[in-house]
Order: C-alpha cells, then structure tokens, then sequence
C-alpha cells in the first residue's frame, strides 16, 4: 500500500530532479578523487618520511616532502568540495534530510571529529615541520592517516545505510524508535566500507606512481623517480588483488540484500536457475543482446552453486527498476580494470622477483601511467553501479528520490552555475598539480618565510 | 535544561567558533582584497597568509560541525532551512570552494601572473561567503524560513532588509576580528608599520560594525519585530554585554592593547550572537519551537554523549594546533 501511495504521489518536475540528480552525482564524484588522495597520501608521505629517519636516506625525505606540499593542495580542495556535500545533502535532498537526517546523523557527528582531526594534524604536520622535532614530526602524521580511514569510513556507513536502511520504525509514514547505532552498522557497512577504503588507497598509490612513471617516460631515471614510483605503485598493486576479493564479497553481499541491483549489474532480465554470466552486451528491447555467455557463471558466482536461481529484474515492478545499460557497462568497466590492475602488478612482481629491477620495457610504464587515471575511472564506475543501481530509491525500498528531491524551482539553474565553477576549479587544479610535478623534489624546508 | 536545549547549545557553541574563527579567517581575505596594489601591499599579506595558513581548515571544520548537527538533531527544521535557503547557501558553498581552493593554490605558486589571479579569487569569495551565510542567519531570524519545506519563498526569504543587514554585519564582523588578531599577529611578528596598517583598519571597521548595528536596530523594529521584541526583552542583558566590550574593544585598540582586544572583541561578536539565540529562544521556525523540533530523546542522549568523548580528543588537539602556531619560532 505505501508503495503504491508512493507512486502515485506527485512528483516534482523531471527537470530539475534530473538537474538535483546530476548536480549531486558530479559534485560527489569530483570529491571523491580528492577524497581518495586525502585518505591513501598521508599514510604513503608518513612511511616515507619514517623511512627517512630510520635510514638516513636523503632520496626519502625528499619524497615525504615533495608529496606533502601537493598533499597541502590536494587536502585543501579536497576538504571544501566535501563542504558542499553536506550542504547539497540539504539543498536538494530534503525530503531525505527532514525524515531521516537524524537516523544516519551518528555517523556524519563522528565524521566531523574525524575531519577536526585530520585538519588539526595536517596543519600542524604541513606547517610545523621545522618547528618540531623530526621524531614527533612524523608522530603528528598518523592521526592524519587514521582520522583520514576513519572519515571514509563514517560516510560511506551513511551511504551503506541507504541501500540497507535499518535502525528505525515506520509507524503511518512516521520514522519512531531509531537506532543509530543499528543504522550506522547495517548490512551493507562491512563490504561498502572495506570496498571504497581499498579503493581509496588505489586510487592514491596508482595516481602518485603515474606522476614518476611519466617522469621516468621523459627520461628521469634518477633514485628520486624511481622510490616515487615504486612506493605508491607497490603499495596499490598489494591491493589490487585483495580488491578483487573484496569486489567478491560485496557482489555476494548483493545477490542476498540487493538482488535488483545484482541484475541490473549482470542485465538479468528474467529470474533464473543456472543463470550464465553475459560480458560486455546492451540491453536493447527490454533484452541484453551481443553480451559473451558463460553457463552457469553468474550462479555459481553469486551463491557458489552452479544450479542456483538468481533474481532477475522482472522481480521489481516495472517502475522501480534501475536503468541497466549505465550500470552493467560500468561494472563490466570497474571489474575489467580491476583485474587489469592484478596482472600490471604481477607484472611487476615477476620481473622485480627475477631481476630486482623494474620492467624494461616502456609498455610497463606506459601501463603504469595509465593506472593512474584508470583507478579513477574503476572507483567512478563503482560509484556508478552502487548509485545509479539503487534507483529509483533514494532509501532503499522505503523512499524514493523523486520523493526526496527539493519541490523549489530553479534547481537547474543552480546546476549550470555549480558546473561553470567547477570547470574552472578543475582547470586549475589541474593546472596547479602539473606545475607542482614540474617543480621536482622539494629539498628545502617546507616554510618559506624567516624564521 | 532538556537534551534538546543542551543540543541546541552546542549548536550555537559551534556557530559561534566558526564565526569567531573561520570568521577571522575569511576577514584576514577581505583584507588581502584591500591590501592595494601588489607591491605596496606584500607586506600585509604575507601576514594574512601566514596567519590563516596552518589553521584555516581546521577553523572550517566547524561549519560541518554545525550542519550536521542540525540535521541530526533537527533534522525537520534543517531539511525546511536547506530547501528554502537552496540559493544563498549554495553560493555561499562555492564561495568556500573558490576560498579554499585559491588560497592553497596561491601558497604554492610563484609566478606574479597566477598569484594575483588566485588571490583575488580567495578574497573576492572570502567577503562572498559570509554575506551569504549571514542572509541565512537573517532569514531564520526574522521568521522567514516556515517549518514547512515546501512553503517557503525561495527569494524573498533571504533578499530582504533584515536578511541583508545580517549579511553585512557578518562581512563586517569578519573584517573587524581579522583586523584586530592580525594587529596582535603584527606585533608578535615585530612589525610596527603593519601594527599601525591593521590598527587603523580595526578601529574603522569596528567603528562601522557599531555604526551598522545601530542603523540595523530600526530595520528590525519594523521587519522583524519578534526579534527586536526579543532583543529588548528577554535578551536585554547580552545586547548590554556586547555593547560594553564592543566599546571596551574600541578603548583598548586606541590604547594599544592588542593582546587583550583579541579577547574582547571576540566577546563582543560572540554577545551579538547569543543576544540573537536568546530572543528568538525556544522558537526556532514560524510556529516550531526547539523541543517540538528535536529528534527523540535516544538520538540526542547518544549525540551529546559522543560530541562529549569527541571533546576530549579535539581540544586538545586544537589548542595544540594554536599553542604551536601563536608561539614564536626561537
């Protein structure tokens, strides 16, 4: 009965909810990248500058340094364009914010502790360099790197929370008897969290190993270049493979909570036994047509059983079925890069096993370059498929998004300003990170006025 | 005192320090904006950036703090205050990316070209933001924001006199701090004509903020005359304390007294703040009062309790971060 009460309710203007949906989606995918550096550099500046300090080896410090003045940058961006998030939550999600803003307000209050932490110790880490001693210097670094894991963890609980709402009561619509904590560690938690904060780390080692690796495809093959690589590159490619599983478990995790999304994501029209894994394809028709077929695949993947009836989208009511196209291409995307990942990184380990030294060949670097942005696009792609697949419900099976959206004309508007903005800002971050790359390694003290 | 009364506190607390803070902040950029031509005024900001550098994140950090705690304790009246303030505050969160971002790409760029372009982006937003989070301000303050989201005027809720004036008094507010802690931050630095520069500049903005606030006392008594009601009633005693160290303040900055002025002035602006939350108490929208506002009990037990055990983890730390930045370097 609520679902159909929800249907029929009237709709805001399919223009501007377009405009909200988008407005949010670029705004929060623009975020996420610096996000992702803000959480994966610090631990990678820390354990260079560590390193520095046991060994003595000035090529280490240098690099700690170096990757603390673009980390200054990075963070800086980083942390305003997550300002306009919590802004946006109210801005355009109302209708989300006014019933539930207190359900999933635990995580976002812990959060903000986490982000006091991060700013306060990357201020003091940044700016304090020469003003403590070397030992506490790179002490101060570590509440950055665990306030960093801690604030992703806290708002991806909050968006785990949106495809397994839980920790409330609906009583005739009205939201009773909430549960925060419940609603923070809600089923989706575990795999969402370990799956972005993995990501996190790739995204930052993989885009920090590609500035070296196309410094080193211009020919700087100095020990600065080469630990600038090896480092962030080691680092991430360890994780690639465990991603992989990671990846895994959170598929599993959807086949039992989120079926529909499951479909979407495999364009499994029609609930099936044995069902077959489709690679690649395009829904056309209301059918997935030129995909690859592997028997019986998508079963034993999803509930390690070759035999097993995987739901199809014909479970959900015409309505409330997410777009497959967008979702199934992203995923096949985020998982083709993924293994993609795994192989670069064997590469490197088969070579490095035999040789001690870095692949030969220049196909290497260039791979590695490519990494960089390649781990942007596989984390975007994930967003994706979470975001997109939990349509047409902002709240999973208990609110929808046209319902959530704000009713106040002009939200278009609004999205051509934000995109103008940030086609600048993006122009100049960009601008700014390639004349810091330029600049090369930092040997002096990171203060530049008198003491 | 209720849980919601204690939460709704906090909120206030938190606003406060970022108006102080984050204020002081954003007036230390519309400084660096009428700091005059570049060589003349190289000086001044090399001040302004090395005084905001290390702490304005984290002086951010409290806007967030705020926000979130409104929707987790209030989460009808935030979603009301968003939807219908949709226009300020969505230009006052661009402003604080354009801020942000051109201040940290300016620190790290040499080139004279770029460095003023970055610069006049970081304080051009810095007098931004805080006109348009003071029209918010102003839009709650004067009723204009109803509890119901989709009744609200989407214009005219924050482009109207006492919505204005609020805008203005919060451009002023953030100069005036800025000026009187970097005259503090000029004398400890041991520069005497920089002293005199932002000597100069918090007397007359202090004098202006004054002037304003006087003029804005008319406007409120005919826009919003709950408000002025409350500030003359209720709230008497607040309007009486910022009168006394904003004047106070002024006595101090002409006798050269910087390092006390920090303290008073900051008392003053802080006395305007929770004059405002004291005149429009227990009222938060049209017709919706805190208690009928906040969410259950059980939420507002285990907020308070975390934002307790957070205290403990972020004071330090934040004094710390003050201690190590406001203490000379031997």
């Amino acid at each position: 009965m609520q679902l159909l009460g929800s249907l029929l309710a009237e709709a805001a203007t399919p223009g501007d909810m377009a405009a909200a949906r988008t407005q949010m989606a670029f705004s929060l995918g623009w975020h996420i990248i610096l996000a992702c550096f803000g959480v994966g550099m610090p631990g990678l500046t820390v354990f260079a500058e560590w390193r520095a300090l046991r060994t003595g080896d000035p090529a280490y410090g240098s690099l700690a340094r170096t990757w603390a003045r673009a980390m200054g940058v990075l963070f800086a961006v980083g942390a305003v364009s997550g300002t306009i998030l919590s802004f946006e939550m109210g801005l355009l999600w109302p209708g989300m914010m006014g019933r539930f803003g207190d359900v999933i307000g635990l995580p976002f209050t812990l959060e903000g502790f986490a982000f006091f932490i991060e700013a306060i110790f990357l201020g003091i880490y940044l700016y304090a360099w020469d003003r403590l001693p070397p030992r506490v210097h790179v002490l101060t670094g570590l509440p950055v790197v665990l306030a960093g894991v801690a604030s992703a963890f806290f708002v991806v609980t909050a968006n785990a929370w949106m495809n397994q709402p839980r920790g409330f009561d609906l009583v005739d619509g009205r939201v009773v008897g909430i549960r925060p904590w419940e609603a923070m560690f809600n089923p989706a938690t575990p795999p969402q969290t370990v799956h972005m904060i993995v990501a996190a780390f790739m995204v930052a080692g993989f885009g920090m190993a590609a500035v070296y690796a196309v410094g080193m495809l211009r020919g700087k093959r100095d020990r600065h270049h080469r630990l600038g690589f090896l480092l962030p590159f080691t680092a991430a490619a360890v994780l690639a493979p465990v991603q992989v599983v990671v990846g895994d478990w959170a598929a599993h995790f959807l086949a039992d909570y989120q079926p529909i999304k499951l479909a979407a994501i495999e364009g499994l029209e029609h609930t099936t036994a044995a069902a077959p894994l489709s690679l690649g394809g395009l829904q056309l028709g209301g059918q997935l047509r030129y995909a690859v077929e592997i028997p019986n695949a998508l079963s034993l993947l999803a509930h390690w059983d070759p035999n097993a009836v995987v739901i199809g989208l014909d479970r959900a009511p015409a309505g409330l079925r997410p777009p497959v196209n967008v979702v199934h291409l992203s995923f096949q995307l985020m998982v083709a890069l993924g293994f993609a990942f795994v192989l670069l990184g064997a590469w490197l380990a088969v070579v490095w096993w035999r040789r001690r030294e870095l692949p030969g060949t220049r196909w290497f670097l260039v791979a590695a370059a490519a990494a960089g942005p390649g781990a942007v696009l596989a984390m975007e792609a994930g967003w994706v498929v979470t975001e997109v697949g939990r349509q047409p419900w902002i709240v999973y099976d208990v609110l929808l998004t046209r319902e959530a959206v704000n009713p106040k004309p002009g939200l278009l508007a609004g999205l051509v300003i934000l995109l103008a903005v940030y086609a600048v800002l993006t122009v100049a971050s960009v601008y700014v990170l390639r004349r810091l790359a330029r600049l090369g390694p930092v040997r002096a003290p990171q203060e530049e006025e008198p003491g | 005192m209720t849980a919601a009364d204690l939460l709704v506190a906090v909120l206030w607390i938190g606003l406060t320090l970022y108006a102080l803070f984050g204020g002081a902040d954003f007036g230390g950029g519309l400084w660096d904006l009428l700091a005059g031509r570049p060589e003349r005024g190289a000086a001044q900001r090399e001040l302004i950036e090395h005084s905001i550098g290390p702490v304005w994140e984290a002086n951010h950090v409290w806007l967030i703090f705020v926000i979130t705690l409104f929707w987790t304790g209030f989460p009808g009246a935030f979603a009301s205050f968003a939807a219908t303030l949709y226009i300020p505050l969505t230009l006052a969160a661009l402003g604080i990316i354009a801020r942000g971002s051109a201040f940290a790409f300016r620190k790290v760029t040499a080139e004279f070209r770029q460095r003023r372009l970055f610069g006049a982006a970081f304080a051009s937003s810095s007098v931004v933001t805080p006109f348009f989070l003071g029209t918010t301000l102003g839009a709650v303050a004067s009723f204009r924001v109803p509890a119901d989201l989709a009744r609200g005027d989407v214009l005219g809720s924050w482009w109207n006199p006492t919505s204005v004036l609020t805008g203005v008094l919060a451009v002023l507010s953030t100069a005036y701090l800025a000026a009187v802690f970097l005259t503090d931050d000029a004398r400890r630095a041991g520069a005497p004509e920089l002293i005199a520069v932002f000597r100069r500049r918090a007397l007359g903005s202090g004098l202006l903020l004054g002037v304003c606030t006087l003029i804005g006392l008319p406007v409120l008594q005919v826009d919003a005359p709950h408000l002025f009601a409350g500030l003359l009633g209720p709230a008497l005693p607040v309007v009486v304390v910022s009168v006394v160290f904003g004047v106070l303040s002024l006595g101090l900055l002409a006798a050269r007294r910087y390092r006390l002025v920090r303290v008073t002035a900051a008392l003053a602006v802080t006395a305007v703040l929770w004059a405002w939350g004291a005149a429009q108490y227990p009222v938060m929208l049209p017709g919706l009062t805190v208690p009928a506002a906040a969410t259950e009990p059980r939420v507002l037990h285990l907020v308070l309790w975390v934002l307790l055990v957070g205290a403990v983890l972020l004071v330090p730390s934040l004094l710390w971060l003050y201690a190590l930045f406001q203490r000379e370097r031997r």
